[in-house]
């Protein structure tokens, strides 16, 4: 009895300290949402999501050349990056297990652990100082660059969850290998491809550093991809940085519509993943 | 044996790394006829089969001597293509492996859509249904997902898909073991069917389905080719007493 009683004593206390310290990690969390909320609706509307930004001195405005800089550059950087992060993730799974493919996944590692302003350096040294201007396309080149890595080794993990027996199946058939890995092995894996598609786009949308010196900004609209374009990461960077209240509170609203964005992505992939996993087994 | 042997089999070498799973095994198989390998676990009887559809080499570190000959073709001849022999010799798994991504029609047509195989699929698909007692159950529901079916559905759905491609022989590795006693049934049914066209080995742990299955029958021990004979023959009469002791249950 009296063991009973001091596991139960145990148990309340492990209860306790667990529920405890994931209340203290959401408060950060929580805090984002708060503050990014409570500073940014209230500028947000219709003419901010739409409108260019107004000239220093004037209020008004918004950040819709910044939201179509942004979705431009990201789009342009999966057009690259996504085919060339999925191949990559293919050949890893399927063909990895040589000294060929044992460099390639530690060159993906070594590349995803690059910090973002370096890859940004790089970009603007490949790109921006030889055609000499900023451009959409140095940005996107910097955030495929970061995208790579990631979708190889998430496209890798998934496709090596495909069982045995389905690549078998198929080769039994007569299927060649190639075959049996686009039409069966990749599309058993496609929906977590996706899933983990939408998170490296998400997490690019969301980066600065390698778009402060490739793409740098513009105050107007542009999806030329060798105009200097502005993305909400480096507006809200400018408006913070401004001592202008009023771009402060721009600054606030920016990075709620980027949230909100992000988010977005966010949730869509979680639901991929949920009706993947409730479809029954891979 | 009078019939013409549909697959031979001679002097089979398969290695894992530097063991031999399968040593010097040589046996023929008559066409139209169902050949039964049995034998203890890891007595090399489904590597044995995959050698028979070259699947024994996608494993890493494997190697095969010796000849497997379909119509006196050998399979592992300079220059012979493994995808083509594959299509020659169809393999059925222990567990049910359709494809979860499509739907009954579409594991059912795989190996004719992915091979890029002209013709009329829809004639194709209920026939082949048909032949493995499965039309009747999906035929209102071909579009559905294929992991939807029962277990036992979902191995004859396995059939029917290696059968849709026309193969000459069919391999099956123990291909009732993960069913109940009902689709156990049906299965070995479907096999007396499929013996008038195909000629058909099987792997598998269960005597009295060797008996109630198969013309001839093969006992491996520990790799090797132990007796091969008429399979009332190894069960009632069998020569080497090593083979007495394992139809008998004294061992394995």
């Amino acid at each position: 009895m009296k063991s009973q009683r001091s596991r139960r004593a145990v148990d309340l206390f492990m209860t306790a300290l667990c529920g405890t310290c994931t209340a203290l990690a959401l408060i950060p969390l929580a805090s984002i949402l708060w503050l990014v909320v409570r500073n940014g609706a209230g500028a947000i509307s219709l003419t901010f999501l739409t409108a260019l930004p107004a000239p220093v001195g004037e209020t008004g405005g918004g950040v819709g050349n910044a939201i179509a800089g942004t979705l431009f550059m990201v789009g342009l950087a999966a057009l690259c990056g996504v085919p060339l992060g999925i191949g990559a993730g293919v050949f890893l799974a399927e063909r990895g297990d040589g000294p060929l493919g044992r460099t390639v996944r530690f060159c993906a590692e070594v590349l995803g652990g690059v910090p973002s302003i370096v890859v940004g350096i790089v970009a603007w040294g490949l790109i921006v100082v030889p055609m000499h201007r900023f451009s959409a396309l140095a940005g996107a080149a910097a955030l495929a660059i970061l995208m790579i890595p990631t979708l190889a080794r998430a496209t890798e993990e998934m496709i090596r969850l495909v069982p045995t027996a389905l690549r078998e199946a198929s080769l039994a058939l007569g299927v060649p290998a190639w075959r049996t890995s686009l039409s069966v092995v990749l599309r058993t894996a496609l929906g977590g491809i996706v899933t983990a598609v939408l998170l490296a786009l998400a997490r690019a949308a969301g980066e600065t550093a390698p778009l402060l010196f490739t793409a740098l900004n513009n105050q107007y609209w542009n999806l030329r991809p060798d105009q200097p374009t502005s993305s909400l990461t480096v507006q809200i960077y400018n408006y913070a940085i401004s001592p202008y209240d009023d771009w402060h509170q721009k600054a606030w609203a920016a990075a709620l519509t980027l949230l909100l964005m992000v988010g977005l992505l966010n949730l869509t992939a979680r639901w991929l993943a949920g009706g993947r996993m409730q479809r029954g087994p891979a | 044996m009078s019939e013409r042997s549909k697959l031979e089999v001679r002097h089979l070498t398969a290695w894992f790394g530097k063991t031999a799973a399968i040593k010097d095994v040589s046996l023929s198989v008559p066409a139209h006829t169902v050949l039964a390998i049995i034998g203890p676990s890891g007595c090399g009887k489904s590597t044995f089969i995959r050698c028979l559809n070259r699947m024994h080499e996608l494993t890493a570190g494997t190697r095969v001597e010796g000849s497997v000959l379909i119509e006196g073709e050998d399979l592992y001849a300079r220059g012979v293509d493994p995808v083509f022999i594959r299509r020659r010799v169809g393999m059925v798994f222990q567990r049910p492996n359709v494809f979860p991504t499509m739907s009954i029609r579409e594991n059912v047509l795989a190996g004719l859509r992915l091979n890029g195989v002209r013709g009329d699929h829809a004639s194709i698909l209920e026939d082949t249904l048909r032949r493995t007692a499965l039309w009747d159950e999906v035929k209102d529901r071909l579009d559905e997902s294929a992991v939807r079916l029962s277990g036992g559905q979902q191995q004859r759905l396995c059939i029917a898909r290696a059968i849709a491609v026309e193969p000459e022989v069919l391999l099956m590795d123990e291909p009732a073991s993960a069913l109940d006693p009902i689709a156990t049934a049906r299965i070995e049914e479907l096999i007396g069917e499929l013996k008038q066209g195909y000629t058909i080995v099987i792997v598998t742990h269960n005597m009295q389905q060797a008996v109630r299955i198969s013309d001839d029958t093969a006992f491996f021990y520990l790799g090797e080719l132990v007796e091969h004979g008429p399979t009332k023959q190894i069960f009632t009469t069998p020569r080497v007493p090593r083979t007495e002791d394992y139809v008998t249950g004294k061992f394995g």
